[in-house]
């Protein structure tokens, strides 16, 4: 298992170096220069020479890139021209609140995507599976931002019964409530963002842990389990359920970039203070160094959650940390 | 017991049918746009700004007064025709890597597959915006992105296929017989390996079209005055609590499309691959 564990880790650091290669070359290559936002045509160039001078931007690009992965690796990601604080100090606050969102939106696309696939490979065939087929396959197709407008219109402008907006209520409410009230609070005002940034993994989660359930169920150990008189209950749990689930794991850990992109659109409909928001207004204020490094988080947390998902892979079926020995 | 043919097997699938004739009605919809559209998309009318769905706009008008369903019937040009060129594209630069990865192996496909790691480690919404916003955005730099950044998966795809292929008899015929490189390529592997890359296409306009809508949605799309559905969905988000037609009808109509391209997706996908045979 160590062995394993090692192997997967070190497979990571090349993707990473590859990854901010790859970043700083896409920023540097593009036309058009950060410090333009601070000067109009008519401002003196000298200062503008003096400006790209402190920012390190006259000199060679391959010397740029050795200063700039030296630094990034060291987690000095530089100035953000647009919030006028350090990249860090940005990202550690905004980076929180996408981890709160997307966590909270992958337990529940995990929870209930199982659950509906049990219920609709279970009941094989009849109506309520037909019926879950239809709804899953119309979520899958269905544009994220866009349902996360109708629950706003709905739930929030018609019906009242959620915020629109903020991670929480205004501060003298919040401060006068019970721990209890705060957790409360809390969880009413991420219900929508969560239920619409998960929507279409759920629904991808369903339907593969459909199919993966017809297929083990089908399978010997099944049968010999059904023979051996266990009740059906042990059997689709503890037989079926185990090794149906293997599949899925992998495939939400391959569906963590889609949370990341969702999370860009979720976040600026519904004013989350997350990392999506930073981008997004990042991107229109051209502010480079804070579009670099959280460009290059999104990448990282893509392959972290990968990592975890091969790690837990390994962790639930014994053949996949042996299998590279004997390759090797 | 002899097969039967794709076309039967694809008619039997009656949600492929079902999709496709969706497709057909989308295209026709989008070719007859200037004639099924009651106003000019772009014309502006602001004492009719926000007019509620009735008898003059069956969908209702935004804040100048322009027309939903015109501007949505004339966005379905626009969407399909990004998410079908930009898949067109992916699907071509998927399909050529792919087949350079399994059929020469070695540093090729190590090269050629450690891009792919790094590329499928972004977010591919993030890595677009990144790239379109350094430069000005446009359509055809959008449709370009959306090409370069959706190749990986196809070539993954091609890639496993080939390396099962390239040790098949025919092939090592092929290539015993001198044949160059580039015919074996072309004209023995790729028409083996058509079907799972149609599938992929398929699935992939969905997806394209989808993402087109996100970016314009986010005004890094499509550029004003100019209409695809998610620019239009934008201008419904300002309006979301009193003119609740400007966002919804769009979003509406790129629901139906995407649905039509993974029913037909689906369909194609259980008639092409004979494995899934029940």
């Amino acid at each position: 298992m160590i062995a394993y564990l090692i192997r997967r880790l070190l497979g990571a650091i090349p993707l990473l170096f590859g990854i901010s290669t790859l970043i700083f070359f896409v920023v540097h290559l593009a036309p058009g220069d950060p410090t333009s936002l601070y000067f109009s045509e008519d401002s003196d160039p000298e200062i503008a020479e003096l400006m790209r001078h402190n920012f390190g931007l006259d000199r060679p690009l391959p010397e740029q890139y050795g200063i700039w992965i030296f630094r990034f690796f060291r987690g000095e990601f530089g100035w953000s021209y647009g919030h006028h604080r350090p990249v860090a100090d940005v990202l550690r606050e905004a980076v929180p609140n996408t981890l709160l969102l997307s966590s909270v939106a992958l337990v529940l696309i995990f929870v209930l995507g199982v659950a509906t696939g049990m219920l609709s490979a279970v009941k094989h065939h009849s109506t309520l599976d037909k019926i879950i087929t239809l709804v899953t396959f119309f979520f899958y197709s269905m544009p994220g931002f866009w349902f996360a407008l109708m629950l706003l219109l709905l739930f929030s402008y018609q019906l009242g019964w959620f915020p629109s907006s903020h991670m929480r209520s205004m501060e003298f409410i919040y401060e006068g409530l019970t721990p209890l009230g705060r957790l409360a609070d809390r969880l009413h005002h991420i219900a929508l963002p969560a239920i619409a940034l998960g929507l279409g993994s759920y629904a991808t989660v369903a339907r593969y842990t459909r199919a993966s359930m017809l297929e083990v169920i089908r399978s010997d150990y099944v049968r010999t389990a059904r023979a051996k008189g266990l009740p059906e209950r042990t059997v689709l749990f503890r037989h079926a359920l185990r090794n149906a689930l293997l599949p899925v794991i992998t495939l939400l850990g391959l569906h963590i970039p889609f949370l990341i992109s969702g999370a860009v659109l979720i976040e600026t409909i519904f004013g989350w203070p997350g990392m999506g928001r930073v981008i997004v207004t990042g991107i229109f204020q051209r502010d480079y160094p804070l579009i670099m490094a959280s460009t290059f988080l999104a990448a990282s947390m893509v392959v972290a959650g990968n990592l975890l998902a091969d790690i837990a892979y390994g962790f639930v079926d014994p053949r996949i940390r042996h299998a590279g020995e004997e390759e090797r | 017991m002899k097969r039967p043919s794709f076309a039967r097997r694809f008619r039997a699938s009656h949600l492929g049918v079902a999709g496709a004739v969706g497709m057909l009605i989308l295209y026709f919809a989008a070719f007859l746009a200037p004639v099924l559209s009651p106003y000019p998309p772009q014309e502006q009318n602001l004492q009719a700004g926000y007019t509620a769905p009735g008898e003059d706009h069956l969908l209702g008008t935004d804040k100048f007064g322009r027309d939903i369903l015109s501007r949505v019937l004339h966005g379905s040009r626009i969407s399909l025709s990004i998410g079908f060129v930009a898949v067109a594209l992916s699907i071509s630069l998927g399909t050529i890597i792919g087949m350079l990865a399994g059929y020469f192996r070695g540093w090729v496909d190590t090269i050629l597959m450690r891009t792919v790691d790094v590329l499928l480690s972004f977010p591919r919404l993030i890595l677009l915006l990144a790239v379109i916003a350094l430069f000005r955005p446009s359509i055809y730099l959008l449709v370009v992105m959306l090409g370069v950044t959706g190749w990986m998966g196809t070539a993954r795809i091609v890639r496993g296929e080939v390396l099962s292929l390239r040790e098949r008899e025919f092939v090592l015929a092929a290539r015993a017989l001198g044949f160059s490189t580039p015919r074996i390529l072309f004209r023995h592997i790729l028409p083996n390996i058509l079907a799972p890359v149609i599938v992929a296409a398929t699935l992939n306009i969905g997806n394209t079209i989808l993402l087109e809508a996100s970016l314009s949605f986010l005004g890094l799309g499509v550029q004003p005055p100019a209409a695809s559905w998610g620019s239009v969905i934008n201008d419904g988000r300002e309006a979301l609590t009193h003119a609740w037609w400007i966002a919804t009808f769009p979003g509406l109509a790129i629901l139906f499309t995407v649905i039509c391209f993974n029913l037909v997706g689906d369909g194609l996908r259980d008639a092409l691959d004979p494995r899934l045979e029940r």
